[in-house]
């Protein structure tokens, strides 16, 4: 078990940025993907803002044949594709192989399949044209599809595996890969997921009224977390992808080292103890970082920087405590700590995996992320944890451990320590 | 419609699922979807979708299972074109 797991490539569709080097510079200078839904208004949803990436569907053409593009609807399968493709390519390998990469798997998590895409089935059912479908709606209906389609992309031959767990998905996903690579099941895993946001999931959320609806004549600064004024969350999609590889089996072919993956821990409240289906139960909370920090082997004055879950709803306040809690550390001795959800709003079971690119980028490139729109800090969070901890512009600082956590409806929690390697 | 003038027409049809392009120029009558044009087999269903919104016809199940060959393809849509009239 001396096994070490690094992160050899990453990509990302971002609604700030799509592809790594885009990705940072807006994460370095707080550039917000946060943007007005005419749509949404139209559909009088209260919250009329979404963090929607950029991208562009005839680029897909770029990573799979014209065959597999032709009917290809899944929005959140197109967003899996373009960041596993884009890790995997960023970590010197090509696309192209005749035999399985028996050596390789995939954990790739999404919640549910493009609801929008599947509108077409269900018209097309209730109005008894069910001939009509054709062969390619099971493939993207599936819960698996993304994982299909970037798994017989590159030819994956180990572990292929799709993991839902809510908000917390992401960073599982990471974790289930390590864990396979540790356990010695595989020698390298494309790991990460992705998440479309369409309507009428976005409509279900706005329903439960834990969106921000205060700020829809101001996009780029609805996404208020741990502020006084933060009223909800904003809806964002996009996808995030790592390669991890056995240490040994990446020197051997001489791969870039962005990072070592030292341990992590994914658990649940239960819904006990105050955890319910879409509140966290603190203990829980509290166990999962601690039994992250205790795989990895590092203690809590070690961590550099917080990567938090942080949606800018009124957990926020109780994540902080349960931090400080978990850490035995506050007041100006707590972390630094970010919210990307700041910038892209909350990617759901996208968000593990594209904050986690963040936090890699940063121990990369030795910096802090701001969080915007912190200008009126919640005084009740600025009462656990000094004022600088939580910064509004980038730092560059020497960044070592960074710890990464997402927490979930189900009362399901995930927690990951990311280092520089050494 | 003549069998050219199908066949020239087939062609669009099964372009978004060929793997093998190249091949599609030179089809005949004993070009095999499968084996050949490299069609997935799963595709066929999309092909005589498209092929009975194309020609406005419909192909029922029994008859799809026939379609094997470019020749056949054509047989049968002939076949359906001359039942419709």
């Amino acid at each position: 078990m001396s096994k070490r797991i690094v992160v050899t490539g990453l990509g990302v569709v971002s609604p700030n940025g799509i592809g790594i080097p885009a990705f940072l510079h807006a994460i370095q200078n707080g550039i917000s993907g946060i943007k007005f839904m005419p749509h949404y208004r139209e559909l009088n949803f209260s919250c009329q803002l979404a963090g929607m990436p950029a991208f562009e569907w005839e680029g897909l053409k770029n990573y799979i044949s014209d065959v597999t593009f032709h009917g290809l609807k899944g929005t959140n399968i197109g967003y899996g594709i373009a960041a596993a493709l884009d890790a995997w390519a960023d970590s010197g390998m090509g696309y192209e192989t005749d035999e399985p990469r028996w050596e390789t798997g995939c954990v790739f998590g999404n919640s549910i399949a493009d609801t929008e895409a599947m509108k077409n089935v269900i018209n097309r059912v209730d109005s008894k044209e069910v001939k009509k479908l054709g062969s390619r709606v099971v493939e993207q209906a599936m819960n698996s599809g993304v994982t299909s389609y970037i798994s017989g992309r590159l030819g994956l031959g180990n572990k292929v595996i799709t993991n839902s767990a809510a908000c917390a998905t992401g960073t599982q996903a990471i974790l289930m890969g390590y864990e396979y690579i540790k356990h010695g099941y595989a020698k390298r895993m494309l790991v990460g997921s992705a998440e479309h946001v369409d309507t009428y999931v976005y409509g279900s959320f706005d329903s439960m009224r834990v969106l921000s609806r205060k700020f829809n004549d101001y996009p780029e600064q609805a996404s208020r977390p741990m502020s006084s004024t933060a009223g909800g969350f904003i809806p964002g999609s996009g996808a995030g992808a790592l390669v991890l590889e056995d240490l040994d089996f990446a020197l051997q072919r001489n791969a870039r080292i962005y990072a070592e993956v030292l341990g992590g821990s994914s658990n649940s409240g239960g819904q006990r103890l105050g955890g319910t289906m879409t509140a966290a139960n603190s203990t829980g909370v509290i166990r999962c970082i601690d039994e992250a920090l205790a795989s990895s082997g590092v203690s809590p004055q070690q961590i550099d920087t917080i990567s938090g879950h942080l949606t800018a709803t009124n957990a926020d306040k109780q994540e902080i405590q349960n931090w400080t809690q978990a850490l035995n550390r506050k007041g100006d001795d707590f972390p630094l700590t970010n919210s990307l959800k700041s910038m892209i709003g909350h990617c759901l079971s996208a968000a593990g995996s594209i904050e986690s690119v963040a936090a890699i980028l940063q121990i990369e490139h030795q910096f802090v992320h701001p969080n915007i729109n912190l200008e009126d800090p919640n005084p009740e969070i600025t009462n656990m944890v000094g004022i600088d901890c939580l910064p509004v512009k980038m730092i560059k600082k020497e960044v070592n451990i960074v710890a990464k956590a997402n927490f979930g409806f189900g009362d399901v929690n995930s927690c990951i320590i990311l280092s520089k390697f050494n | 419609m003549t069998r050219t003038e199908i066949l020239i027409e087939l062609k669009k049809v099964f372009a978004p699922y060929t793997t093998n392009k190249e091949m599609l120029d030179s089809i005949n009558d004993e070009t095999d979807l499968i084996k050949d044009l490299k069609i997935n087999s799963a595709n066929l269903v999309d092909i005589i979708i498209d092929a009975e919104a194309k020609y406005d016809i419909e192909i029922d199940y029994d008859s799809a299972d026939k379609i094997i060959n470019v020749g056949t393809c054509i047989d049968l849509i002939m076949e359906k074109l001359k039942q419709d009239k």
